[in-house]
Parts: structure tokens; C-alpha cells; sequence
């Protein structure tokens, strides 16, 4: 098989934007050697990068990241008030997200937004990959909680990703 | 103005840390002390890195966003460790919270 010039060309673009971010430059010289560090690591690690990524919606992830900020901010302020004033009081508890998902960087990234926003972790996938197992601090509502990872985490997910 | 906005950054920084450390120290099973750190890494941390990044962009004329990398590797690597953890709490049967819901096999 004939090699691409640019396999990934979305983990090229990454690469060359972390290079100057890293850098904390945008001068000539840095920009040619980001750029030729984008073309080689691709190369080097295709063989990890099995799956072609494709982003088919790229306004539904600025917003999908919009909304995770978001979240992560009000989870923060809810957390922090469940530990400081209802220690004893917490309900802790495991939740089973049965996913919709199938593409396996849509569940990780579903999975790493879970964990990210307070309050809830990821613990484990099922092994037929349908459902992930979460732990969360305190559980008001068992059913609500799942419904609101699904909404606003996987739909936009989905609608990304597969 | 520029001190004001930074300072109120770097405090609340300091004061989401400080209440995932207290979650840390004070809850009690591991699968609960594992909110604290996930909790503190991300407001924490995001709130003193947009503070630095504000802060060399200012006073040194020169925009600085390599903070905006700290909190993407951050990003990732944060909840993945927090999941690996859990993952092997799970498996060598770490002791769960007799309040906890739906208890995991144990």
C-alpha cells in the first residue's frame, strides 16, 4: 500500500499547533520545524492509529467543549458545597450508562468527560462494550443522572463521531 | 484592576484545591476520595493557569498560551489515571462505603 503524504491530517494539524503552543512561539523557523514534526510522527505512529478520525460535525464539537466547561463548572460548585456542608449525608453509588456509542474514540472521549466533571468517574467498560460502569459521589436521582450523561455528553458524541 | 481580577482567580484556584484535598482527607472509601483530585484538577488548576496566562500576557507584552497546553494534557491524562485507578480498585476489591448504591460485585 502507497503511503499518504499526510495519513492523519488532523493529528498533523494537532501536532503543529501543540509544537508552537509548546514553543510558546509563532516565528518562521518554529512554524517549518512544527510542520515537518507534523508530517513524520504521523508516519512513525500510523500503525497505532488503526481507525481513520473523522469529525463530521466541527460546530458540534466547539460547542460539545462549550458545554463540558460549562458543566464542569457547576459540577465544581455543587461538588465542593456536597463536601463542605452534607459529608455524612452523601449518597454514594454505582451507575450502569448503557451506551449508544460504537466508535471506540467516541466512548473514550465520553468516558474522559465523565470523569472530568465532578462528581462522577468512570470505572470500567462491559466487555461487549455496551455499557460504562460509573461511580458517583452522591445520586439524587439514579435515572436522571444517567438521562443527563446521555443528553448532553453522547448525543453530541454520536452525532460527531459515528 | 488587572491585580483584582487575578487575585480573585488564583483565590478561587486556591480554594477548589483546597476543598478537593478536604474531599480527599475526609471521605470515606477510596471510590469517594477519588471525586477530590479529579474535582481539584480541573477548576483548580484551570483557574491559576488562566491567571498565569493573563499574567505574562500582560505584563510582558507578549501573549503566553502555553498554559493552554498544561490544561489539555491535563485534561487528558486527569481522568484516565482516575479511571485506571478505578479500574484496579475494582478488580483487587477495594472496600466499599456500606451507603454505596448498587453495590459492585464484591
Amino acid at each position: 500500500m502507497r503511503r499518504k503524504a499526510f495519513p492523519h491530517p488532523l493529528l498533523s494539524v494537532a501536532l503543529w499547533l501543540i509544537w508552537l503552543l509548546l514553543n510558546n512561539t509563532a516565528s518562521f523557523g518554529h512554524m517549518i520545524l512544527g510542520a515537518l514534526l507534523a508530517t513524520f510522527i504521523p508516519w512513525f505512529t500510523a500503525s497505532f492509529w488503526q481507525e481513520k478520525v473523522q469529525i463530521h460535525r466541527p460546530w458540534l464539537l466547539v460547542k460539545f467543549v462549550a458545554v463540558v466547561i460549562y458543566e464542569i463548572l457547576v459540577a465544581n460548585v455543587v461538588v465542593a458545597k456536597l463536601i463542605l456542608t452534607r459529608q455524612d449525608k452523601l449518597q454514594p453509588g454505582f451507575l450502569y450508562v448503557p451506551l449508544d456509542l460504537k466508535s471506540p474514540i467516541a466512548i473514550g472521549l465520553l468516558a474522559n468527560t465523565i470523569s472530568l466533571t465532578p462528581g462522577t468517574v468512570t470505572c470500567d467498560l462491559s466487555e461487549d462494550q455496551q455499557s460504562l460502569l460509573i461511580h458517583a459521589l452522591h445520586i439524587d436521582d439514579a435515572e436522571a443522572t444517567v438521562a443527563d450523561i446521555k443528553n448532553q455528553f453522547e448525543k453530541p458524541l454520536k452525532e460527531i463521531f459515528d | 484592576m488587572l491585580d483584582i481580577i487575578l487575585s480573585i482567580l488564583i483565590i478561587l484556584g486556591g480554594f477548589f484545591t483546597l476543598v478537593g484535598s478536604l474531599g480527599l482527607f475526609k471521605l470515606p472509601d477510596f471510590y469517594m476520595r477519588l471525586h477530590g483530585p479529579t474535582k481539584a484538577s480541573t477548576l483548580g488548576v484551570g483557574a491559576v493557569l488562566i491567571a498565569s496566562a493573563m499574567y505574562f500576557s500582560f505584563k510582558t507584552g507578549e501573549i503566553s498560551l502555553h498554559e493552554v497546553l498544561v490544561t489539555l494534557f491535563l485534561f487528558i491524562t486527569a481522568p484516565v489515571s482516575a479511571h485506571l485507578m478505578a479500574k484496579a480498585a475494582l478488580h483487587i476489591k477495594v472496600r466499599q462505603d456500606k451507603r454505596t448504591l448498587n453495590k459492585s460485585d464484591q
